[in-house]
């Protein structure tokens, strides 16, 4: 994203508490027009409560937020007008019908455009005399992302979109997202699953214990650890170290149990470790390359797993 | 603007009122209950002019009391329910995201609730006087004004008892503990004329008893200048109640 792109959100030393619980700690950044920006942390960093803030739905107790040129605070109503918001924790009554919740939420924006393309897109075309309760996490799912976007909003808004859901429903969710985007809206959206930020945003801020240690886009981000990769395999037999040491990039060799990781660099890498094996007659399976993910970012950068 | 808030207020009221009607509990004791309560004690008493009622029918005396019943079970239950229930599971934090004002959904809460209170007590009238000759005395206007003061009131009620509790389950226990004593010791099931003096001391208490009270007066044709003090009491609770829960309003 060059600088040049018009921004649509910006946060500014953004901070909030709940009593003496600091849930955001001077929060800084800001969203590009047409870009998916996702904020990635463990439970409880502060992800919630920024994009909430952002949202019109909590006051902070301190900073500077401009959403489409509007303060979230004293533009509430002109605001919600231009946005869609999927929140983290939210339901519909039980008993409503996935066509009465389309069409109660399009009187609310005064809609005159006709919904039925939209569920249709998202796959709810057959559900429409569905009851809410009746429907699947990832039905559900898909019908807030329904809800978010019937105001045809220039920023959406997604908090923990696909948590709980299995990953076969996940992905589908990713395509809806990616599809968002490619429709010219700006997504901001929140995850603790590393693997969904690398593979659907465009810019990744790593927020912990309400800060942001990092942001960047996910390649620069994982290309700040450095070029190393790792092979990996299961040896079937005892496995001597000092043969495979002599490999040309090898940085480190951990075992445990059946399982060999050799870190490294260099494009011989993985060849020298095959040759190596074959060589010295190691039985082995399940070899393969593991490059490092914006979970290593983490790892390294904060010292600890984001799931935990 | 104020023209796409009220097409708003109407579909939300329609939905809302479909939905009340599939909860099997409230459709039942709104529409089905007070029915069944008359059957059996209309069948048992019949409506033959009684010296105790001052020359009435049990069942003229019973309808409007039991008119009492449904509006004490839509304002302490459903009413109470429903907002604790919207609040606790998100629903009003999604509205909370659009541009919805809350005053709609308070309105339209009580649109569809009264809207409910309504048909039940139609119903209820419909089948007296097809089963048991009811008699009506009043007159069409004050009585509806009655019955209006005697809804709201409780109705804000429940919204106080959705704001102050924890959580839903608590509104829920707290609207029954309040409910079941009144619905026995106010009048609005059984009579307080055959209840012994501390019974009818205790009903003084209960904000139910008045409703009966006065829905009963109205329903006879008494004039409203011997039930101010039901009016007042009713107004008080009503003003009482919408001021504290416009205080304490919560989306969450
Ligand atoms: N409404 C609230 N009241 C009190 N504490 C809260 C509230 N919302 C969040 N918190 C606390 O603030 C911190 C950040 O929470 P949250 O913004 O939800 O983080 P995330 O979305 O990253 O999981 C947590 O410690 C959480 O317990
Ligand atoms: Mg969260």
């Amino acid at each position: 994203m060059s600088s040049a792109n018009t921004i649509v959100i910006a946060v500014q030393d953004l901070a909030k508490s709940y009593g003496k619980v600091v849930a955001v700690d001077g929060i800084s950044f800001e969203v590009h027009e047409g870009e998916i920006f996702g904020m990635v942390g463990p439970n409880g960093a502060g992800k919630t409560t920024t994009i909430e803030c952002i949202e019109g739905l909590r006051n902070p107790d301190q900073g500077g937020i401009r959403v489409l040129g509007m303060e979230p605070k004293h533009s509430k109503y002109r605001l919600q007008k231009r946005i869609g918001v999927q929140l983290q924790e939210s339901a519909l009554p039980d008993r409503i019908k996935v066509w009465e919740a389309m069409d109660l939420f399009a009187s609310i924006y005064s809609l005159s455009a006709d919904w039925h393309p939209l569920l249709e897109k998202l796959g709810l075309a057959e559900k429409i005399k569905a009851t809410y309760s009746k429907l699947s996490g990832g039905q559900k799912q898909r019908l807030f992302i329904a809800l978010a976007l019937i105001n045809d909003p220039e920023v959406v808004f997604l908090d923990e979109l696909t948590t709980g859901l299995d990953p076969h429903a996940r992905r589908a969710i990713w395509d809806l997202v990616l599809g968002i985007r490619d429709q010219g809206k700006t997504v901001v959206l929140t995850t603790h699953f590393m693997e969904e930020a690398e593979r659907l945003c465009n810019r990744v801020a790593i927020v912990d214990q309400g800060r942001i240690v990092a942001l960047d886009t996910p390649e620069n981000l994982i290309r700040s650890l450095g070029p190393e990769f790792r092979v990996t395999f299961r040896v079937t037999g005892p496995f001597e170290q000092n043969a495979f040491k002599k490999i040309q990039g090898v940085s480190r060799i951990e075992q445990k149990d059946d399982r060999v990781t050799i870190h490294g660099k260099g494009d011989r890498l993985l060849s020298g470790v095959v040759n190596t094996l074959e060589k010295g007659g190691v039985g082995f399976r399940d070899l393969r390359t593991e490059h490092p993910t914006l979970e290593d970012v983490f790892l390294i950068l904060t010292g600890k797993k984001i799931r935990d | 603007m104020a023209g796409t808030q009220i097409k708003t207020l109407w579909k939300m009221t329609w939905v809302e009122t479909k939905l009340f009607l599939r909860e099997p509990m409230a459709a039942f004791f709104t529409l089905a209950f007070p029915l069944m309560v008359l059957f059996l004690f209309g069948g048992i008493y019949g409506n033959e002019p009684n010296e105790m009622f001052g020359g009435r029918g049990t069942v003229d005396m019973l309808v409007p009391a039991y008119m009492g019943m449904i509006i004490g079970t839509v304002g302490l239950m459903f009413v109470t329910i429903n907002m604790a229930t919207y609040r606790e599971k998100g629903i009003l934090r999604r509205f909370k995201t659009t541009p919805l004002r809350p005053v709609i959904i308070l309105l339209d809460t009580v649109l569809v609730n009264f809207a409910m209170t309504l048909v039940g007590t139609g119903l209820l009238i419909v089948a007296a006087i097809l089963a048991f000759d009811l008699r009506f005395d009043g007159h069409v206007f004050p009585f509806l004004l009655a019955f209006i003061l005697a809804s709201l009131s409780f109705f804000s009620l429940g919204f106080v008892i959705a704001s102050l509790a924890p959580t839903s389950r608590v509104s829920q226990v707290i609207g029954m503990v309040l409910f079941y004593p009144m619905l026995f010791l106010s009048g609005a099931s059984i009579p307080l004329q055959i209840m012994p003096g501390s019974i009818q001391k205790i009903a003084d208490f209960l904000p139910l008893t008045y409703v009966v009270k006065l829905l009963q007066g109205a329903w006879f044709g008494e004039p409203a200048g011997e039930h101010l003090f039901e009016i007042l009491i009713l107004t008080g609770l009503l003003v009482v109640c919408t001021v504290i829960s416009a205080l304490t309003f919560r989306w969450e």
